[in-house]
């Protein structure tokens, strides 16, 4: 099962084309399993999963806290080893080990996400192949005019930006590095809500522009509904539904989509009728809350 | 590793987590003994030059040389030498003095006491006079209040602190011992003889750990469940006893169990200011006179004793505070 | 980067200004001390053997009539040299050591760390002997011993702090996109735990400094002809009961350099923490553009003009509100706007710095600048339920000592309160779980416990902050029911706090909108739909899709982002972000005036129910 040598990421964009673009390409997930602990404290936090993404399309997947879908997102980009299956982009198996793929990530807290002591340019700059340092300035400035930061600011450290700002940064670290498909994890939901709105447009935009295929993780189903082809909802480890936008918005099929429909608040919708007693899913998963 | 599924339901026979963590931190304990034990013995073999010539002097004959690693038992091989080592120790023979002529076990018996006892009570006393007061000053100056009285206490402890232990040893004798004469200054005779050094061991400690307990008080202070405990409206009392205390516990006890460790060491500058018949005493003449089995019984004793003592902490600080700990490593 | 001139302000304190002083003399003494006075030091004077400190020496003679003054002097260097020796023996070991698990591989990563666990657990002292028997007594080795002796500890900080950065985001995102571990160590993590490193290692270095002068007072450190500070003190052990100025000197070198090593690393924290230096308080001028108190007299919780002001900044302005006799109020609004602070306010639990003033703050018939809220009136729930419990006691406790502390009730009466309670928010067999810690409860059981918690008592009043921020949508359905089914049975008003208008408009009769410390707007739940009039909230509706967001328009932004706090403006706060905003916008502050019965809006120009049918006709 070992992976037959990823194609070079780099070699492969040594032959693309302005910054910008990128090679679309699609993402398989095949019976992925992820435990983490040993012995008695081991806990599979994702369940034999399979998912695609096809190229140019946007999947969303959702699911509440301890679902398991953020170890999947990492879990396709490498950060989280996998204990069986295998991610594939474009066919190729990514194999097992660390190190660049042509997929890239985009973490939820922008705070966290960009390093404190290094420029923004120079965290734009570790992404891009290695290219000749004459032309590396001129291709962070064009990556952070891509997500609208001003390429000035590109000498200065994260903390000169606001959140929305630094995601933006974030966003653009991600696509400097030429991904074929981008896994976005929860990117909105540590942003301010009056900025939400411009970072979901942005990377609708880009997603529209540059045509890379998406996985976009979020615990807020219409934030998911906006942006996917796509949804799959994930309970516990395990992906409990997966389908098109609308089939799976309008008739869901598993009790768990249905929760989790019937749970978003909207203006003046009223709330489920009594719920005073404890739901017995949540009593069960008591054992396993941290 | 055992699991049965029975009617659908997964039974699990595995240890819980209580065991479990019990088993880790006993085969963490036993696994230090070994590494201490395996240290010790080997240090008498790292010593560069001959132990028996260094301790017998330049003017020992060949002769008397051999004869007495004969007697030691220095001629066998490395593996046999470790093997009698190990055998010796099950039976509680450590040796024997090569200076004293006496069996290392008796020595150690002898001294281990005045160790023990000065450090008990100084253990007791920092407890005792520390995490009331850290507790005290965090309530009092909460809040950026009564900032003078902050400074003074900071100052004052962070002063003490800075002075190292063998000399407020010596302080405390001159001042208490010989100028004022309330104390004896030297030797263990009497209850009297007891002050000067436990007050010796115990006041930079004290210093220390009401420093860090009166950050950590009021660390706990601003935690939300303070601000539950507030909007409920209990009455001070309540608030700082019932609600802060016992999260101040843990980190004390981890603290405490560093601290007891420490005092240990500190015996060894106390005990030869106040020539007190200890092994920290014996241990400083015993590297002088370059009596390695004395040396090898005193680090084994020490050494032994600062591992259980971790290993009980542990343990306290996992009975207070079990979801982290235990869950945790 | 920032680092220098920061460390330049901090030296420029008092305390760097003593920290520099310190040092330098402390080098200057080393450097031309036995130059200067070694003759002095070394000459035998057997006419004035042990003399006691007068004129002629200050700290008088040693054994062989050697002035100990000079000695003191003298020995400067050795000890200074010494300490620096073994702190850097013990910081490079601790490097290495600490940093190693991270470029290894995983098994050798573990090995590492298990052998410095193991060290550490040894005292420090102890593994100094230990050495010092190795290495054999002597100058050299006893340097080499405490170094290493030093080292497990500083490895420990290091692989601390080591595995803190490796777990960032940021060194993921590294690794993701193939930065080699090496580049890794180099770039992201060794930049971000310099500061803390540079700390201990200050901290270490006085440590050091007493452990050898600790190890030459033994007699096992510096041997003769060489002396640092502990071996003159070691020299006059015998007589220093006696006459103890011989012991001055030495000791206070002693002291004093110590002193100085800690000086220098508050220095350098001071420079790290300086980045929020306390900024010098803003004199608000007392904008007094008051709105009549009409309905000042009706109400359960009336608060009129309410601020709360902290150091450089005021975070709450002017707020007034009021809550009727069981209504439920939400405050919506984003992080800073001082939604959270309000009803912090009417609790009476703002956090220190916070200084709260108001004109008239009334719960009931107390006066709250006066009184706090009687007893159990006023019930709590926080954003946080894990954090607002207190892990060391069990939820029963938790709960009956409510009973105890305000009914005086008996402890059995109050515990089987606390089971009737926790039954009504709906826990399922709450006589076993009252005796379970709150760590064995899910989130949604804990803030089921919070609630049931503040209905203890008669509450007339739930404050609720943030109360389904930290919980899945399935579970924040359900406490969002509760909380509207334990309102209707005790007919106590709820004040909801909520960065989600959405959640408001399920619970609440009514809505207030706030932006930057200031009630922007406040209608009735029933006039959501007929769309807001000021254009924030606008925004803020239009900003997060919702259920019902056509898929291809692209949604509302806000330009810009949230004044931070501190940030001085003038007009209206909204105005840089606002793309209905004029000049006088930008000049005057808006007022928050009536517009129809029950609605109140702060904008000069609001958006109309015609602005809405004509942007909906478009």
């Amino acid at each position: 099962m070992k992976a037959v040598s990823t194609a070079d990421p780099s070699a492969a964009e040594a032959a693309s084309g302005p910054a910008g673009s990128t090679t679309s390409g699609s993402l398989e997930l095949r019976n992925i399993t992820v435990r983490y602990g040993r012995g008695r404290n081991a806990s599979t936090a994702v369940d034999d999963v399979s998912l695609d993404v096809p190229a140019g399309s946007v999947v969303g997947l959702v699911g509440g806290s301890g679902s398991g879908k953020s170890t999947l997102g990492r879990a396709a980009v490498g950060l989280v080893s996998i204990d069986s299956g295998q991610v594939l982009v474009d066919g190729v198996d990514q194999g097992r080990k660390p190190g660049r793929r042509p997929i890239q990530l985009v973490f939820q807290d922008p705070f966290a996400s960009l390093n404190p002591r290094l420029t923004i340019g120079g965290s734009v700059a570790e992404a891009l192949p290695r290219a000749d340092r004459a032309t590396r300035a001129t291709e962070v400035a064009r990556y952070l005019d891509l997500v609208g930061i001003d390429p000035g600011v590109s000498t200065r450290l994260p903390h000169a930006l606001s959140g929305g700002q630094r995601q933006r940064v974030a966003l653009a670290r991600a696509l400097a590095a030429r991904p074929a498909v981008l896994v976005a994890d929860e990117v909105t939901s540590a942003l301010d809500v009056s900025v939400q709105g411009a970072v979901l447009n942005l990377i609708r935009d880009l997603q529209r522009e540059l045509g890379f295929a998406m996985l976009f993780i979020s615990h807020n189903l219409a934030v998911v509904r906006y942006l996917a082809d796509r949804i799959a909802v994930m309970d516990r480890g395990v992906l409990v539904e997966c389908g098109p936008a609308a089939q799976v918005l309008e008739n869901p099929e598993h009790d768990y989509t249905r929760a989790l429909l019937s749970g978003v608040p909207t203006i003046g919708e009223p709330l489920p009728e009594r719920a005073a007693v404890e739901p017995a899913t949540e009593a069960e998963t008591e054992a396993t809350a941290r | 590793m055992s699991t049965a599924a029975i009617g659908g339901r997964v039974i699990d026979f595995r240890l819980g987590p209580w065991a479990s963590f019990l088993v880790r931190r006993t085969g963490r304990l036993l696994v230090s003994l070994a590494a201490l034990i395996t240290a010790a013995f080997a240090m008498i073999h790292f010593v560069p030059g001959d132990p028996v010539r260094g301790a017998l002097g330049l003017n020992a004959t060949p002769e008397a040389v051999a004869a007495r690693k004969e007697q030691l038992g220095l001629d066998e091989s490395l593996i046999s030498q470790y093997r009698h080592f190990l055998s010796g120790l099950f039976h509680g023979d450590l040796g024997e003095s090569i200076t004293a002529r006496v069996p290392v076990s008796q020595m150690i018996g002898d001294r281990l006491p005045a160790t023990m006892e000065i450090a008990i009570y100084a253990f007791v006393l920092v407890m005792l006079v520390a995490v009331p007061l850290g507790m005290a000053m965090a309530v009092w100056t909460r809040n950026g209040r009564r900032r003078r009285g902050e400074l003074a206490f900071a100052s004052s402890t962070g002063a003490i602190v800075a002075i190292p232990e063998f000399l407020l040893a010596v302080g405390l004798a001159s001042v208490f011992g010989v100028s004022l004469g309330w104390f004896p200054v030297a030797l263990r005779e009497g209850p009297d003889s007891y002050v000067l050094p436990v007050l010796a061991l115990a006041v930079t400690p004290i210093a220390a750990l009401s420093r860090i307990v009166r950050v950590e008080a009021l660390r706990v202070f601003e935690t939300d469940y303070m601000r539950t405990a507030r909007a409920k409206r209990l009455p001070g009392r309540l608030v700082y006893l019932r609600h802060a205390l016992p999260n101040l516990l843990t980190s004390s006890l981890t603290l405490g169990g560093l601290l007891l460790s420490g005092l240990l060491a500190g015996t060894v500058l106390i005990e030869n200011v106040f020539a007190w018949p200890g092994l920290g005493m014996t241990i400083v003449q015993a590297i002088l006179q370059k009596d390695y089995p004395l040396v090898q019984g005193i680090v084994l004793v020490y050494g032994a004793t600062a591992l259980t003592i971790n290993f009980m902490v542990d343990l306290a600080v996992a009975a207070a505070d079990p979801q982290s700990t235990i869950r945790g490593s | 980067m920032s680092q220098t001139p920061r460390l330049r302000l901090a030296l420029r304190t008092p305390l760097g200004i003593a920290a520099a002083a310190a040092s330098t003399i402390i080098v200057l003494t080393a450097i031309f001390g036995p130059m200067l006075l070694g003759d002095t030091a070394d000459r035998i004077d057997t006419d004035a053997i042990g003399r006691h400190s007068g004129t002629e020496h200050l700290f008088g003679t040693d054994a062989l009539g050697r002035d100990i003054a000079a000695r003191v002097v003298v020995a400067t260097r050795l000890t200074l040299e010494l300490t620096l020796f073994a702190t850097l023996i013990a910081v490079v070991g601790g490097l290495v050591l600490g940093v190693l698990p991270a470029v290894l591989g995983r098994r050798a990563g573990r090995l590492i760390t298990a052998t410095v666990n193991l060290l550490v657990a040894f005292p420090g002292l102890l593994f100094v002997l230990f050495l010092a028997v190795i290495f054999g007594v002597g100058t050299f080795s006893a340097a080499f011993a405490i170094g290493l002796g030093a080292a497990p500890s500083t490895a420990r900080l290091v692989q601390n702090l080591t595995a803190s950065i490796a777990g960032t985001d940021y060194v993921a995102a590294a690794r993701i996109l193939g930065v080699n571990r090496f580049r890794i160590i180099v770039r992201h993590i060794l930049p971000n735990i310099a500061e803390p490193v540079a700390l201990f290692v200050s901290t270490t270095a006085a440590g050091i400094l007493v452990a050898f002068s600790g190890l030459s007072f033994l007699g096992l450190g510096v041997q003769p002809p060489d002396y640092d500070w502990g071996r003159l003190l070691n020299e006059q052990l015998d007589r220093v009961m006696v006459d103890p100025m011989s012991a001055v000197g030495p000791g206070a070198a002693i002291v004093l350099t110590g002193i100085t090593f800690g000086l220098i690393g508050e220095v350098v924290a001071k420079a790290n923490a300086g980045r929020t230096a306390p900024q010098p308080e803003i004199a608000t001028a007392e904008t007094s553009a008051m709105t009549p108190a009409e309905e000042s007299a009706s109400g359960l919780l009336h608060i009129d003009h309410l601020q709360v002001r902290f150091p450089g900044h005021t975070a709450v302005h002017d707020v007034c509100l009021t809550v009727d006799e069981g209504e439920a109020v939400g405050i919506v609004g984003e992080s800073g706007s001082g939604k959270s602070l309000t009803a912090l306010a009417a609790a009476g639990l703002v956090p220190h710095p916070g200084r709260v003033s108001s004109r008239t703050m009334r719960f009931g018939d107390r006066d709250l600048n006066k009184q706090a809220p009687k007893g159990t009136s006023m019930a709590m729930v926080f954003q946080d339920p894990m954090a607002s419990l207190n892990p060391a006691l069990t939820v029963g406790r938790q709960l009956a000592e409510v009973a105890e502390v305000h009914h005086n009730a008996g402890r059995a009466a109050a515990v089987s309160r606390a089971v009737s309670r926790l039954g009504a928010v709906g826990i399922i067999n709450p006589e076993l779980r009252v005796r379970k810690r709150p760590h064995e409860f899910s989130g949604g059981m804990r803030q089921r416990v919070m609630i049931a918690m503040g209905l203890m008592g008669e509450p007339r009043l739930i404050i609720a902050d943030e109360p389904t921020t930290a919980l899945d949508v399935t579970v924040q359905a359900q406490v969002l029911a509760l909380l509207r089914d334990v309102r209707t049975e005790s007919g106590a008003a709820l004040l909801l706090i909520s960065h989600d208008i959405a959640v408001v408009s399920q619970v609440c009769d009514r809505v207030v909108v706030m932006y930057a410390g200031r009630i922007v707007e406040e209608l009735p739940v029933g006039d959501l739909a007929d769309g807001v009039a000021h254009p924030y909230s606008a925004a803020l509706i239009g900003a997060v899709p919702s259920m019902t967001t056509d898929r291809d328009t692209p949604l509302a932004t806000i330009p810009g982002r949230p004044p931070e706090p501190g940030e001085q403006s003038v007009g209206c706060p909204f105005a840089p972000r606002c793309a209905r905003a004029t000049d006088r916008c930008r000049t005057e502050e808006p007022v928050l005036e009536q517009i129809r019965p029950g609605r109140r809006v702060a904008c000069w120009d609001p958006i109309t129910t015609a602005t809405h049918e004509l942007e909906e006709a478009r």
